[in-house]
């Protein structure tokens, strides 16, 4: 369909000369997700070429991290992707625990997983409600919000805090789950089930929606791997790809769940991939909390302070947007020496020029909103 | 054609279940739609508000001695205070040699993380479960020692607050009762090393 459009003359007058305009997106503009800015060279209604610009939310975490202990730089990390902060504690608490060689203990492990995997669907759930935003429809995104919210006042009475929550430590968690945490959580799984079908029903094979997302921005599986895409990204071009299976950290060695894969690489199939991907979460949480032992969560090292030893680290987690990885250098005091983070969706987003260059400017947006960028990683 | 049907048919049937009560409340306003109470939002038990300094009733004053242990810890160095001699141990009604002289916490910086209240040995400084002190002068967020120990003090008659050494402790003895869990590792020399950074 794409080459179909491309083909059609794009000129005012039949036969005159293409005049190219240059057109400015963002930084403040509703589809951009945050502060991105585009400078689109467009012919008609087709763009010609772009400039993506990024760095209007740098506020230099990574050297900020420098000036931290090892305990307070957890709350940088939470500020990273500011939409699924419980993953980026569990990569940066990872690494140093790698670097340590600490054990975690065997519920606090559970905890986190189960916690991470509401978080993603939380994440996925945004998406949902953006994506169709972008695609004109506004109704799912009321469906979709309170489902989050939903989660997220689960998250409350676990960490305190809606979003910032600063709740795993080094070797542990802050503190244990609330005696009623298995009640709260066995009567919101099948509510959040509810949500996520709700709008996928809304949403997902509507007409509309279809034809505004099926066969744009399409990304063969050879170019998602040469840009870096990971996550679902990647895995809607068709890579099997999951680093929960394909090199298991924590605990997700011992649940049984599939990894959804596109059969495209459209946008379409990167919407789709993330609506299966919830109800794989949400098959983990259910394995996860059945699991759950009883026990411990505190770390062992108690309230001393954190100090590895002299080394370097790096860890990757998957996060909802991809394969979030931490490069650590420790020089032995209570302070990293040097914390360098791979952000999924910066990777992502490198691809833009290529997705985007030839297509429809409508289409942009589209295509923007089906990479889930988290402009707080981006620019970090 | 057929597939048109079946998304009307499902926006049709959302749209029906949308009919029920709503789930979106106006900001200050709790309750029902019909019913409506002009009460804050309430917020769960361990929600992380503003921190204020607790008040220790049985001795008639504050816990906090002033120890900076806190504000070693800040990752936004929002905190600044200092210590005095204590009055009250001289003359003998207080085991706290050391007390509190003055203390500030600028709000806005505040990240709101418990770290403060996590690290301190004490007991002295809580997350209170205020959230509204929106105000329009640059500096009328920054708290001084009375006006922190009013947050503190209102939040520990509002939740009945017990200091966590004390609720540690009788966990720990309830254990004993029960015969079980007494070889609980104790977790290694509290804050030896961060006294020291």
């Amino acid at each position: 369909m794409a080459e179909e459009r491309a083909q059609q003359s794009s000129s005012p007058v039949a036969g005159a000369e293409p005049v190219e305009m240059l057109l400015n997106m963002g930084p403040q503009h509703p589809s951009t997700h945050g502060v991105f800015r585009m400078v689109l060279w467009v012919d008609g209604e087709k763009i010609v070429d772009l400039e993506p610009h990024i760095g209007y939310l740098h506020r230099g975490s990574e050297k900020l991290c420098e000036g931290e202990q090892y305990n307070q730089v957890i709350t940088l990390f939470d500020r990273m992707d500011y939409i699924a902060n419980f993953n980026n504690e569990m990569a940066y608490c990872m690494a140093v625990e790698k670097l340590m060689g600490l054990e975690v203990p065997e519920r606090a492990e559970y905890a986190r997983v189960i916690l991470c995997e509401l978080n993603r669907i939380a994440s996925h759930l945004l998406f949902v409600a953006t994506m169709g935003l972008d695609a004109g429809a506004m109704t799912p995104s009321m469906f979709c919000f309170r489902g989050r919210e939903r989660i997220q006042s689960l998250f409350e009475a676990v960490s305190g805090a809606r979003m910032m929550h600063n709740y795993f430590r080094i070797g542990g968690l802050k503190e244990d789950l609330p005696e009623n945490f298995n009640q709260l959580l066995t009567d919101l799984l099948p509510l959040i089930h509810e949500d996520v079908e709700e709008s996928d029903k809304l949403l997902t094979f509507n007409e509309i929606f279809l034809a505004r997302l099926k066969d744009v921005g399409v990304m063969s599986a050879e170019d998602a791997i040469d840009f870096g895409f990971t996550g679902p990204c990647l895995r809607a071009s068709g890579v099997n790809y999951d680093l929960r299976k394909a090199m298991p950290y924590s605990v997700y060695d011992r649940f049984d769940f599939d990894v959804p894969l596109g059969l495209d690489g459209d946008s379409w199939d990167r919407h789709y991939v993330r609506v299966q991907e919830m109800y794989e979460s949400l098959k983990i949480i259910q394995q996860a909390l059945e699991q759950m032992p009883e026990g411990n969560v505190a770390s062992s090292l108690g309230r001393r302070l954190v100090r590895p030893p002299k080394g370097e680290v790096f860890m990757r987690a998957e996060n909802p947007r991809g394969d979030f990885g931490v490069y650590l250098v420790s020089d032995g005091t209570d302070k990293p020496y040097r914390v360098k983070i791979r952000p999924p969706s910066f990777c992502n987003l490198s691809a833009i020029k290529h997705l985007l260059k030839g297509i429809w400017l409508a289409d942009s947006v589209v295509v923007l909103g089906s990479l889930d960028i988290v402009l707080g990683e981006v620019d970090r | 054609m057929i597939n048109s049907l079946k998304g009307l048919w499902v926006t049709l049937v959302s749209t029906v279940n949308g009919l029920r009560q709503p789930v979106t409340q106006q900001y200050p306003q709790t309750g029902t739609f019909w019913k409506r109470v002009d009460t804050p939002t309430p917020v769960k038990d361990r929600f992380m508000g503003f921190p204020g300094l607790t008040w220790d009733g049985k001795i008639d004053e504050p816990y906090c001695t002033g120890c900076m242990v806190c504000i070693r810890n800040c990752p936004t160095l929002c905190m600044s205070a200092t210590m005095k001699d204590n009055p009250a141990h001289e003359e003998g009604h207080s085991h706290r040699r050391k007390i509190v002289d003055s203390f500030e916490i600028n709000l806005n910086r505040c990240i709101l993380c418990g770290i403060c209240v996590e690290v301190c040995n004490f007991d002295a400084i809580a997350m209170t479960h205020e959230h509204e002190l929106s105000n329009f002068a640059r500096n009328a967020a920054r708290m001084d020692l009375p006006a922190l120990l009013e947050l503190g003090q209102d939040f520990q008659d509002k939740t009945g607050w017990i200091p966590p050494n004390e609720r540690a402790k009788k966990a720990k003895e309830d254990e004993i009762e029960n015969g079980d869990g007494v070889d609980n590792p104790e977790p290694a020399p509290e804050n030896a090393e961060l006294e020291q950074a």
